[in-house]
């Protein structure tokens, strides 16, 4: 037992070695992708500053405040991409073929296609995340209790849960609908978006089911309300801020399931 | 064999106008009739793209309503929502978002045939990809252009010309996409993997065309210098200014002269990088 999970490591060990040589050996490409997602991660909070510009306050919150948002959601879904995003590549493994020989192998499914291509190019945008979320701190006036240290740890971590959750969502349209196309991407990186700026900025149905239907204000907008201890215009309580974990799980329950009915009905597309 | 056979329509100089409005016509064509087939893909794009609009359209929007005169940039309400919708509408059809074909045709080494084609290969990339652009004119353009104004109030154009001068920077904004997708491509044949360029192309491309925020947003000097020194604007900022009439006449009209020199110097840059790529090529021995 303990024998075949050490050689189930190997193999996993061995992949993701595979995918560091590939990287290298590209190098000048690699530095051009590396520095790329760093400007990746700018341009989110770049975007924001701009928007800023014409009006102190857009949806009732300051830039100060908006860069504490944009930056936590940036923070969770940095490591929620590093960890899964590779997902959404699912339907190009689908229409290939690549997934037959991924089920062949006596591995995890979804553990081997996370390490079919190394992430590492992703890993400085983490760095600018957190940097963004230090000034964020730094300019507001925050006082620190036990439960907002806490929260500071939680609120990306659970947002990272959350966001790879989406990824595998997203991607799992791919058992059922090959032709998916960009549809995920509406979630993922629709989501990271909606996830970036103050709630209350949006309106009607569309803001009804983003941030409360899908879940997407709990990410950054009710945790930086919590941290900042500000009263949420929209009316949720002041408790709102804490339960991302709660709703993070309850995603990654569904994501689960879908995976799970997704990889029993598929269906090889032959050759 | 009496070589009549063989006879293919070609493009030079010393052939009829027909025959290379033929040709060209038929490559456009070609590429219109392989995009038609992928149905299911194009209206997944159409829902991604529509929920991109609402999300742009409502943050506009808020900041217009924190802005003391509600004009930011000097974009009225219904010319900031006109401005993300049909620039939802543009986005596919000028391919803002990257184009690796090229590329993986030089990496795989089937670039040497093009090289036998009768046809110059900047025209026979850039024909197929104006039938490209037309069917994505006809398919994922009016999608989002139609939930825009069934939900939110467009901005009617005043001026007789707007419309027809639109869609004269319409086509020159994918001339231009098209050949910046060349050039970013054509690295491979230097560097063998055009991935990291290409992926810096799309970066560049989302944030100075305009497309995250109009760039009337940034300071006046940096906004200038976009325009002049960088054909990044003259993809999605210039047809959608042109549209939602933001300048004076003038501006207006120089704004798409501004993309016509733009759209010649990227397609005389794009032959001569293929000019120098084809006797690399040889000296490779391939």
């Amino acid at each position: 037992m303990g024998e075949q999970r050490q050689g189930r490591l190997f193999a996993y060990a061995a992949l993701l070695a595979a995918q560091a040589r590939a990287a290298a050996s590209y190098r000048a490409s690699f530095v051009v992708e590396l520095t790329t997602n760093l400007g990746a991660t700018a341009m989110d909070v770049l975007t924001v500053v701009v928007l800023f510009r014409p009006a102190p306050r857009v949806g009732g919150f300051t830039l100060a405040q908006a860069l504490l948002m944009v930056s936590l959601a940036s923070c969770a879904f940095v490591v929620a991409d590093i960890c899964v995003g590779n997902i959404d590549r699912l339907q190009t493994y689908v229409r290939a073929g690549t997934l037959d020989a991924v089920l062949l192998r006596p591995l995890g499914v979804l553990a081997q296609l996370m390490l079919m291509d190394l992430p590492l190019r992703k890993a400085l945008r983490l760095v600018l995340a957190l940097v963004v979320l230090g000034v964020a701190l730094h300019a507001n006036p925050i006082v620190w209790t036990p439960a907002r240290l806490a929260l500071l740890v939680t609120a990306p971590l659970f947002g990272a849960v959350f966001f790879g959750s989406i990824f595998v969502l997203s991607a799992s349209l791919a058992f059922w609908w090959v032709d998916s196309g960009e549809l995920g991407s509406a979630f993922t990186y629709g989501g990271r978006d909606f996830a970036s700026y103050p709630v209350t900025v949006f309106e009607g149905w569309f803001r009804a089911l983003f941030a409360y239907g899908l879940g997407f204000a709990f990410v950054a907008y009710q945790p930086a309300l919590a941290l900042l201890g500000l009263t949420d215009p929209l009316g949720l309580p002041p408790w709102a801020g804490y339960v991302s974990p709660l709703v993070a799980l309850i995603v990654a329950g569904v994501a689960a399931l879908a995976w799970r009915a997704g990889i029993r009905q598929y269906r090889s597309t032959g050759s | 064999m009496d070589g009549q056979d063989a006879r293919v329509p070609t493009i030079s100089p010393r052939r009829p106008f027909r025959g290379v409005a033929t040709t060209f016509g038929a490559l456009v064509w070609a590429g219109f009739r392989r995009w038609a087939s992928y149905r299911q893909a194009t209206m997944a794009g159409s829902f991604t793209n529509i929920v991109f609009g609402f999300l742009r359209c409502y943050v506009l929007l808020a900041v217009a309503a924190a802005t003391v005169n509600g004009r930011p940039a000097g974009y009225d309400e219904t010319q900031l929502v006109t401005y993300v919708w049909v620039g939802q509408g543009l986005l596919t059809v000028v391919a803002l978002l990257g184009w690796s074909e090229l590329s993986d045709r030089i990496r795989s080494g089937e670039v040497t045939v093009d090289l036998l084609r009768p046809v110059h290969p900047v025209v026979s990339y850039l024909a197929p990809d104006l039938g490209r652009a037309l069917h994505r004119m006809m398919t994922r353009f009016v999608p989002p252009v139609l939930v825009g104004a069934l939900v939110f109030d467009l901005y009617v154009p005043g001026r007789w010309w707007t419309v027809p001068l639109f869609a004269v920077s319409v086509v020159l904004a994918v001339v231009i996409s098209f050949g910046c997708r060349f050039l970013v491509n054509a690295t491979a044949f230097w560097l063998h993997d055009a991935r990291g360029p290409v992926m810096l192309w799309t970066l560049a491309g989302g944030a100075l065309a305009g497309l995250y925020f109009p760039l009337r947003l940034l300071p006046h000097g940096l906004a200038v210098l976009l325009w002049v020194g960088t054909p990044f604007p003259g993809m999605l900022q210039t047809p959608l200014d042109v549209l939602t009439e933001r300048d004076p006449p003038a501006l207006q009209a120089g704004l798409v002269g501004l993309q016509v020199v733009w759209a010649g110097a990227l397609l005389a840059a794009c032959a001569a990088v293929q000019r120098r790529a084809e006797r690399r090529l040889v000296a490779q021995g391939g």
